[in-house]
C-alpha cells in the first residue's frame, strides 16, 4: 500500500535510515527567478513614483505668494540634464550587449560612460537645488517647493543609488568578469537605469515643461 | 523585437533595438522641449495636451525598447505586474486630483479663512 503512494511516509524499520522522497521536480537553477522578483520591486518603486506625482499635481500649482514654478524653472538645463540620462541609456544598453558578448573591457568601458552620464546628471541637479535654495527657494518656501523637491529629490537619490552600484558591479566585473551572476546583477541594473529614465519622462513633461507654460 | 532567452531567462535587447528606441526618445524628446522653449502654440492647452501625449508615447517606446517588455517574459507575469502597477497608478493619480480638485472648488471662496497659509484667498484656486 504505502508504495504505491509517493507522498506517504517512508516505512520506518528500527536501525533504518529514514528515506524522504521528492515529491515534486525541483530543478531551480540559481538565480532564475531574480529577474521577475526585481521586476516586482520596480513595480513597487513605480507606486512610490506615483504617489509624489499625485502630489505635485496636487501643489504644483501652490505658489503660497512666493515664486512660481514659470520663474524658477530653467529649461536649458533641464534639456541638458534629460540628454545626459538619455545618453546614459543607450551607453548602459551598450554594456549589456557587450557583456551577452563576453567583451569584458568593452562593457566596462561602457559602464564607465555610464557612470560619468549618471554623474553629470547629478551634478547638474545639485547645482540646480542649490541655486534654488540660494534664492530663497528651498523645499520649505511653499507647497509648490516641497513637493518638487520631494520628487525631483528621490529621483536623484536613485540615481545617486544606481550609480554606486554600478561602481559597486565595476569592481565585481573587473576582478571575476563576466560570469552569469555577474550578467544577472548587470540586468538587474539594467531594470532599474532604464526605470529612471521612464520616471524622467514624467518628470521633465509634468513638472519642468508644464511647470514653466505660464497659464 | 528579438528577445532571445539567455541563461538567466530574461529578454535582451540587440544593437538595432537600443539605436531605434534611442532615436525615437530624442525626436520625442526634442518635440515638447522645442514646443514649449519656443511657444509655437499660442493656446497653453493644446500645448499641454500635445507634450502629456507624446511622454505617453516615450514611456512606451523607453518600455518596449530598453525595458524589452513583452508578453512572453516570464510567462507573462512582468506584463501582469506592469498592467496591475498601471491599474493601480491610475487610480492614485486620478483620485487624488480629483479629489482634491473638488476639495479645493468647493473651498472657494468664502470658505477660505483668509492668510490661513499666509496667502491671500485669491492665490488659492488654483491646483
Amino acid at each position: 500500500m504505502a508504495h504505491s503512494n509517493p507522498t506517504a511516509a517512508a516505512p520506518m524499520t528500527e536501525g533504518a535510515t529514514p528515506i524522504y522522497w521528492e515529491t515534486e521536480p525541483h530543478h531551480h537553477e540559481s538565480g532564475s527567478s531574480t529577474m521577475l522578483g526585481f521586476w516586482l520591486y520596480i513595480m513597487s518603486d513605480c507606486l512610490i513614483f506615483a504617489m509624489l506625482f499625485a502630489s505635485w499635481g496636487v501643489y504644483g500649482r501652490s505658489f503660497a505668494g512666493g515664486p512660481t514654478s514659470h520663474e524658477l524653472f530653467d529649461l536649458k538645463l533641464v534639456a541638458v540634464n534629460t540628454a545626459l540620462l538619455l545618453f546614459s541609456s543607450i551607453t548602459y544598453g551598450f554594456a549589456m550587449i557587450a557583456a551577452h558578448e563576453q567583451r569584458k573591457s568593452a562593457a566596462l568601458r561602457w559602464l564607465l560612460v555610464t557612470l560619468l552620464f549618471g554623474l553629470g546628471f547629478l551634478g547638474i541637479e545639485l547645482f540646480e537645488f542649490s541655486e534654488l535654495i540660494h534664492e530663497g527657494a528651498g523645499p520649505g518656501r511653499s507647497a509648490f517647493l516641497s513637493s518638487f523637491f520631494a520628487l525631483v529629490g528621490t529621483h536623484g537619490l536613485h540615481v545617486f543609488s544606481g550609480s554606486i552600484w554600478l561602481v559597486t558591479l565595476m569592481v565585481q566585473v573587473a576582478r571575476k568578469g563576466l560570469i552569469p551572476a555577474n550578467v544577472r546583477r548587470l540586468e538587474c541594473l539594467s531594470l532599474f537605469w532604464h526605470f529612471l529614465d521612464v520616471v524622467w519622462i514624467g518628470v521633465f513633461t509634468f513638472v519642468y515643461l508644464l511647470g514653466s507654460m505660464a497659464s | 523585437m528579438s528577445a532571445h532567452e539567455n541563461d538567466s531567462g530574461a529578454p535582451h535587447g540587440t544593437r538595432r533595438d537600443y539605436v531605434t528606441g534611442f532615436l525615437l526618445s530624442v525626436v520625442l524628446t526634442a518635440i515638447p522641449f522645442g514646443l514649449v522653449m519656443s511657444g509655437v502654440i499660442a493656446d497653453v492647452r493644446v500645448t499641454a495636451a500635445i507634450i502629456a501625449g507624446l511622454a505617453m508615447v516615450q514611456i512606451v517606446v523607453h518600455m518596449v525598447y530598453f525595458l524589452h517588455m513583452n508578453a512572453r517574459s516570464e510567462h507573462g507575469w512582468t506584463l501582469m505586474a506592469l498592467i496591475f502597477t498601471v491599474v493601480i497608478v491610475v487610480i492614485v493619480l486620478a483620485g487624488s486630483l480629483w479629489v482634491m480638485f473638488n476639495m479645493n472648488h468647493y473651498m472657494m471662496p468664502q470658505m477660505a479663512p483668509p492668510a490661513a497659509h499666509g496667502a491671500p484667498p485669491m492665490d488659492m484656486g488654483g491646483m
